[in-house]
Parts: C-alpha cells; sequence; structure tokens
C-alpha cells in the first residue's frame, strides 16, 4: 500500500533514491541538498539500501565519480546546487557524451556573486547546452515522482543521458507537504533493472572510453550523441504515462492549467507555479479567460508540443527565474517566442523576470502580470523585447 | 626478481602505433608498470600527453579497459569506478573472487597542479588504487608550459628565460612528500632507468591494500630540448646528481632510499644535459646554479636524515 | 581508410577494438636515422627491449632478432643503452635514405 507522510523535498528525494537503489551514490555538500545526502547516507548506515556513498571533496569531484560509477555499470545518483552544480559544468558535459544514464537531484539556487544559493534557475539555465534532460518540478510529491521516472528514462536504452531532476531550493526542497510514497516493490518493478551497455569491469571485453576525436571525428560524434536526447521525447511521454497508470499520477512535457478556451495565458517552471494557479483560479471565479502552462521537461525542450498549446492565446506572459545578460529575453522567453514563430496567429509574448535569489513571487505580482499582459502589447526596444522585473525595488526619477 | 627476458614473455597491454614523441618515457614507464600484475586492471587517465597520444579515434594502444573524462578528476573518476566494483560486489551482481586492480595515470600538470584536490581525497577516502604520475615537469601535451613539477631554473614557455629572469624561479613541488603527509601504506619515487626498482615499486604498489603513489620521472626529450637517445641516460644523471632521488615512504613515515650515487654528481651535469637549462651556464646565472644546488643538497640531506630517523626509532 | 559516418558509431563512442593503434605505422616520425641490429656480438641484456618506447624491438625465443621498422621513431635509445662495446655493435644507428 502506498503511504502518505509529511516530507519535505529533500526527504521525498531520499525515498525515491531508497526505492531505486542506485549502486553508488556521490555526496557534495550544499546547504540546500545536503540534507537529502543526510537522509541518503542514513540509509546506508542503517543497511536499507547496499548503495556505496562517496563522500566527495568538491562538486567536481562528485560527478567525476559518478561518470567513473556509471561506465563501470553502475546505477547512480548524485545531487548539487548553485556553485556545485556550476563546479560541475565540464564534466556535465563528459557524462552525457559518454551515454551514462546518471540521475542527478538539482536543488536550484543562485549563482554568486553575491552568495546567495536561494531558488533561482540560474544554476540550471547555464547547463542547458550540456545534453542533459532537464525536468523541473514544483514540489516534493513531483520531486519523488520524477526521480523515480528518471531512472526509467535515463536507463531507456534508445536514450542513455543522463537526467537532472530540479526543483527550487530552499523552497521545494524545504517545504513540508503530504507526499505519497509508493510500495517499494512497486517502484523496483516499474523503474526496471539496470543493463549496462558497456562496463569497465568487464575484464574480457577492454573498451577504450573517452577516446580523443580530432576533427575528423568529433562533428560526427557529437551528432550521434544528439540521438539520445531526441529519443527521450517519445520516452518521456510513454514513462509519464505508465507513471500515472500505475500510480494515478500523470505526467507529461507541461501541464496546462485551465488553459482550455483561454485567451491568456502565464508559462513559468517550479515552485510558483502553486501560487499562480491560486491567481488563476480567482481570475477564472471572475469570468477572466486566463490559464497557465508549468512547463517540466526544458530539456528536450517541447516547441511542437508547447506550439500547440500556445497557438490560439492572444497573449503569453513567460516568467524566468534567471537572468539572461545581453540577450533579448531569458531561455524560456526565447525558446517559446521560436517555438511560435511558425504559427499563423501569433500570441504576443511578454518576458518577466522574477524571484531571483529567493525572491519573493505573491499573488499581486501574478495578478499584475496578467493586467499588464491583457493591457499591452510587446514593447519593442533596441535589444529586442522589453523585459519586466518583478518585485525589483526600483527607486523613481 | 624478475628478468627482462621473462618480462618480454608478459603480454603488452599498452601496444605500438601510439603518437608519443621519439624517446618519450612514457611508453617505458608503462612497459614495465602495467607488467607488475597479474589481475585485469581498469585505467582511469587524466587528460595529458599519454591519453591524448594513445586514443586518437578510431586507434588506441590499449589493450585494457581504460576511461578518460577530464584532467582534474582521474582519481575522482576512479572513486566511482571502485564503488560500483565495491557495490555490485557486496550486493553478489559481481563474482566475489573476482579481482580488479585499479591505476589512475596522470603526467605532473594534472597531479602536482589541477589533479592535487581529487587525488588528495581519494587518498584520505583510503580507496585501493595506484597513482601513477608520469613527471616531465611542465606542461608537454600543450607544448611545454611551466607546472609546480618545474625545477627551478627550467625554461619553458610561460617562465622563459629573458634579459631579466633566467626561467623559472621557485623549486619544484615535493609532492611525493604531500602524498606521503596523507599516511598512505606507500609512497615510491622512482626512474625508468633503474627499471628493476620501478617494477619492485610498481608490483608492490599493486599488492598495497589502500592508495599507493608512484612518482617515477619522465624523460621528455622534446620539452626538455635534449636528444631523444639520452632519455633514459639523463634519467640516471637525475639520480647520480640527487635531482630526482629514488626511494620509497611506507605509511607516511618509514624512508628507505633506494639508491645512492657512489659519488654525488654536481647539478651543474644535469644542466648541461638539456638545452632548457642552457642559459643558466652563462656567468650572470651563476647565483641561481649555486641555490639549485643548495636545494638539492638540503632536499638529499633531508631525505638521508629522515632515512636514518626510521632507523633509529 | 574510410571514415565510419555518424550513424555508424557505437553509443558514448566507445571504441570496442584494443590495440587498434597497430594499425597505426608509426615509421614516419624516423628523420633521417635508423637502428640495425646485428646478432653476432648481442648479449642479450634486453635492455633495448625495455628501453624501446614504441616496443619495436623484436623478441624470439628469449632472444633479439631485431627491429620493427613500422613502428620504431628513429630515437636511437637501444643504441645508446646497448652495452656491448665490442664491434660490431649489435645495434647501430645509420643513415636511412627515405624514398619519397
Amino acid at each position: 500500500m502506498p503511504s502518505t507522510i509529511v516530507l519535505n523535498g529533500n526527504a521525498a528525494a531520499a525515498e525515491a533514491v531508497k526505492q531505486v537503489k542506485p549502486d553508488v551514490v556521490t555526496v557534495y555538500p550544499m546547504a540546500s541538498g545536503a540534507e537529502m545526502m543526510g537522509h541518503i547516507a542514513s540509509f546506508a548506515a542503517d543497511g536499507l539500501i547496499d548503495s556505496e556513498i562517496i563522500n566527495m571533496e568538491s562538486g567536481h569531484s562528485a560527478m567525476s565519480g559518478c561518470i567513473g560509477a556509471s561506465a563501470a555499470g553502475g546505477r547512480v545518483f548524485t545531487f548539487a546546487a548553485s556553485q556545485s552544480l556550476a563546479a560541475m559544468h565540464e564534466t556535465l558535459f563528459i557524462a552525457s557524451s559518454l551515454r551514462l544514464p546518471i540521475v542527478a537531484a538539482i536543488v536550484n539556487g543562485a549563482l554568486a556573486a553575491p552568495a546567495n544559493m536561494i531558488a533561482d534557475h540560474a544554476d540550471s539555465m547555464a547547463e542547458r547546452d550540456c545534453c542533459w534532460i532537464q525536468i523541473f518540478s514544483e514540489n516534493p510529491q513531483e520531486i519523488y515522482d520524477n526521480i523515480i521516472q528518471a531512472y526509467k528514462i535515463a536507463e531507456h536504452m534508445d536514450v542513455r543521458i543522463p537526467i537532472m531532476v530540479a526543483a527550487d531550493g530552499f523552497i521545494s526542497s524545504h517545504s513540508m507537504e503530504n507526499v505519497i510514497i509508493e510500495e517499494v516493490g512497486e517502484v523496483a518493478e516499474f523503474v526496471g533493472k539496470f543493463t549496462p551497455f558497456q562496463s569497465l569491469l568487464d575484464s574480457d571485453n577492454p573498451k577504450t572510453i573517452g577516446s580523443r576525436d580530432m576533427s575528423q571525428y568529433y562533428f560526427e560524434y557529437k551528432v550521434n550523441q544528439l540521438q539520445g536526447i531526441e529519443n527521450s521525447r517519445k520516452v518521456i511521454k510513454e514513462v509519464g504515462k505508465e507513471f500515472g497508470n500505475r500510480f494515478g499520477r500523470y505526467y507529461g512535457f507541461f501541464e496546462p492549467y485551465k488553459l482550455e478556451n483561454a485567451e491568456y495565458a502565464l508559462v513559468l517552471m517550479g515552485s510558483s507555479t502553486g501560487t499562480a494557479k491560486e491567481l488563476i483560479d480567482e481570475l477564472r471565479a471572475g469570468g477572466e479567460k486566463v490559464g497557465l502552462l508549468k512547463l517540466r521537461i526544458f530539456r528536450p525542450f517541447p516547441s511542437a508540443e508547447l506550439r500547440e498549446a500556445l497557438a490560439g492565446l492572444t497573449a503569453v506572459a513567460v516568467l524566468e527565474r534567471v537572468l539572461t545578460p545581453g540577450s533579448a529575453g531569458g531561455p524560456l522567453f526565447n525558446e517559446i517566442r521560436s517555438a511560435l514563430y511558425d504559427v499563423e496567429k501569433r500570441p504576443s509574448i511578454f518576458p518577466y523576470v522574477y524571484g531571483l535569489g529567493g525572491r519573493d513571487i505573491r499573488m499581486e505580482h501574478f495578478r499584475e502580470i496578467v493586467k499588464e499582459m491583457k493591457a499591452g502589447q510587446e514593447e519593442v526596444v533596441e535589444t529586442g523585447v522589453e523585459v519586466k522585473y518583478v518585485n525589483l525595488r526600483e527607486a523613481n526619477d | 626478481m624478475i628478468s627482462l627476458k621473462e618480462m618480454a614473455k608478459k603480454e603488452d597491454l599498452f601496444v605500438s602505433g601510439h603518437e608519443m614523441c621519439p624517446g618519450c618515457g612514457i611508453p617505458v614507464i608503462l612497459k614495465i608498470v602495467l607488467r607488475t600484475t597479474k589481475c585485469p586492471l581498469v585505467v582511469s587517465n587524466a587528460s595529458g600527453c599519454l591519453q591524448s597520444a594513445s586514443t586518437n579515434f578510431p586507434a588506441t594502444s590499449w589493450k585494457l579497459n581504460w576511461i578518460h573524462t577530464a584532467v582534474e578528476n582521474a582519481a575522482g573518476t576512479m572513486s566511482g569506478i571502485q564503488a560500483t566494483y565495491s557495490s555490485l560486489k557486496k550486493q553478489g551482481k559481481l563474482p566475489v573472487d573476482k579481482k580488479i586492480k585499479f591505476l589512475v595515470i596522470g603526467g605532473d600538470g594534472a597531479t602536482y597542479d589541477s589533479g592535487l584536490r581529487s587525488i588528495s581525497g581519494a587518498m584520505e577516502r583510503g580507496e585501493d588504487f595506484v597513482y601513477l604520475c608520469y613527471d616531465n615537469q611542465l606542461y608537454a601535451c600543450s607544448g611545454g608550459q611551466r607546472s609546480s613539477a618545474t625545477p627551478m631554473g627550467a625554461a619553458t614557455t610561460t617562465s622563459p628565460s629573458g634579459n631579466v629572469l633566467p626561467g623559472k624561479l621557485q623549486p619544484r613541488k615535493n609532492i611525493s612528500n604531500i602524498f606521503a603527509a596523507h599516511e598512505i601504506p606507500y609512497v615510491a619515487q622512482s626512474a625508468p632507468w633503474i627499471w628493476q626498482d620501478l617494477y619492485k615499486k610498481a608490483e608492490r604498489a599493486f599488492e598495497t591494500t589502500g592508495p599507493a603513489y608512484l612518482n617515477v620521472l619522465n624523460p621528455c626529450p622534446s620539452m626538455w630540448k635534449a636528444p631523444a637517445n639520452k632519455s633514459i641516460e639523463i634519467t640516471k644523471l637525475a639520480a647520480d646528481t640527487c635531482v630526482w632521488p629514488i626511494f620509497e615512504i611506507k605509511d607516511g613515515t618509514k624512508v628507505t632510499v633506494n639508491y645512492k650515487p657512489k659519488k654525488k654528481l654536481p647539478v651543474t651535469l644535469w644542466l648541461e644535459s638539456q638545452a632548457r637549462f642552457t642559459h643558466l651556464l652563462k656567468v650572470e646565472n651563476n647565483w641561481i646554479v649555486k641555490k639549485i644546488q643548495e636545494e638539492v643538497d638540503k632536499d638529499w640531506e633531508f631525505l638521508i636524515s629522515s632515512e636514518n630517523k626510521n632507523r633509529t626509532n | 581508410m574510410s571514415l565510419k559516418n555518424w550513424n555508424e558509431l557505437t553509443m558514448g563512442g566507445v571504441n570496442l577494438e584494443p590495440g587498434s593503434s597497430l594499425k597505426n605505422f608509426t615509421a614516419s616520425y624516423r628523420s633521417g636515422q635508423k637502428p640495425v641490429f646485428n646478432p653476432d656480438n648481442c648479449i642479450n641484456c634486453f635492455f633495448c627491449w625495455v628501453f624501446c618506447p614504441e616496443s619495436a624491438i623484436i623478441v624470439d625465443r628469449e632472444k633479439i632478432t631485431g627491429i620493427n621498422y613500422d613502428y620504431c621513431k628513429g630515437c636511437g635509445i637501444c643504441e645508446n643503452e646497448c652495452p656491448v662495446k665490442k664491434n660490431p655493435k649489435p645495434i647501430l644507428m645509420v643513415e636511412e635514405i627515405v624514398e619519397l
């Protein structure tokens, strides 16, 4: 029988890991998710899991250890947040290039300077081109569900691409909510066994992993690698459906919320969606045709599906928790705008930046955004569309 | 002790056709080290000459399981490999009697400089691996830049000799002592010329449970600007001038000096053997030659006194 | 040599042909000199074998029998480390005329 327990995101992640039973877990502490790793280490200390826990001396080594462990044929897990994810940067490309199905929980946090580490997608967005699948979670239940699904997606033979399961640091990671924990046998059956396609421990079949490919081969290698992340589109959908059939909670690339017959929509990812949904409920009750789209999968970016979901709208406000200096809008805005370029009647698209370094975004802010979107047209400035900052203090002239 | 004839009968796990420079010491070191264990090996190789010149796809010179990730994390990568090994054994997914040895290889840049944190971490965790550093005293793969292993006075592209500077101003980092200070069971320094010593030390390193570190002088004719045919001979000169002492340290403290030159030669002979030091032979640079000799003497005396201390203890 | 296309590569570019560098002949590294082996005075000390970076010293039944010129890069370590003083020396570097 599944049980409902009050857990925060870190504890929910640890529960998922306990049930998925990775062979190796590498640890490098960061305040926002260290508790998760503490739980996992306790499971190992109590003999509840057979995982080897490696206490690494840096984030860089934590990911390097995952690469080694995975290349040796192990199922692996690690966690990173903010600076430690940035420290992993070069190894992330290596992990995906070697087609290692590593799963990492990312407790999203701001990048220094100034030092902060609280909810902010700068860390994840800086890694958006490293060929990892990026799943964003709203709350502890989703963190738990997404980690379980991540193993099934990453380890699918057509995919073999590592996955980051992200959640907002000190918000989703720390807020206590009811979380349904499924039966361990059910989870094990759902995820299945991990079959490595290569193992450094298979001494009868020596292999060279991580060759040097000069201009003769590098290009072919990288295009070959794309197959994994492209194939994942189908697998992500299948796994989300299969998860729903078994456990009752269905997942896709995104969650449309009251989007039917909507004329206006908010698009965002992560923990703030909860508040935004409240506002949508309120506005809908007042007869306004406003909906919401919570994006779950940022990589691979579901352009076709989003096009279909957003094409008929009058205007869309894209809210992102990241600053993209020197660019006309952030990554989410640019991707969505690009996805909608080909539709006949393009909605106006407004870029908003909110919540940097853990700054609150409340009902009144969402209300204001909807108001602006309904009133305005895209304001085109020299650099493209003008980005608006939510809940930012500004002195009047 | 095994004879060379017997050694030659063993399988080459690192084969010809690699792209190392003529006279390079790395393949010689590997020829000896890779023959010292019967167990299957997994190698984690840091970026550098060896990685680069042995795995130009679709070619590979390796006949064992080998992985390269980046420059500063070869030890951290191996930590993961070993953890999977332990975990799978614990779970009965690997036969209990299956034995694998784990060898991490890096150049001095990947060891003394960027990889230090990762190696230190793996040593502190007491992992069961051998770390082999092929130390040619500079970044050769990128064209000959200074590393913290570069000896005082050597000219590199980033510590050149010029009108006011005589090459590198600082002495090399004493990495063997740094790892010995981790109190790991075995640290040894050797060189290819004394192949029996290198063989014995590698054998001991593989037999050691826990971390073992081998620091091997790697002659680099291209970057040392020395004749390729003198590669091995130069490494002997390094020992005879005490520039590169041959010793081992067990459990962090028990020092044995395995080679003591009958007559300790002046460092000038070592400096004269390579054109990277040529500028030091000018009169105005006498002061640095003197300083180099002082450094070498100080380190040698310290080594000998450390050895004597064990005896008296 | 025909190059593989992107969709013909193994997953993760794993090289499953151990020792495939044997297909790379490195003779072109030689610049003007090559070692010549003469068994007459060879004492089979195997110094040339252990110190050859290219594993280009051919051994047959505990005896040195020659040089593998496919891989020899002409570094001359073998000649330099050969301890035999008696003439003719078992290994001598000689000028090599490269036919273009």
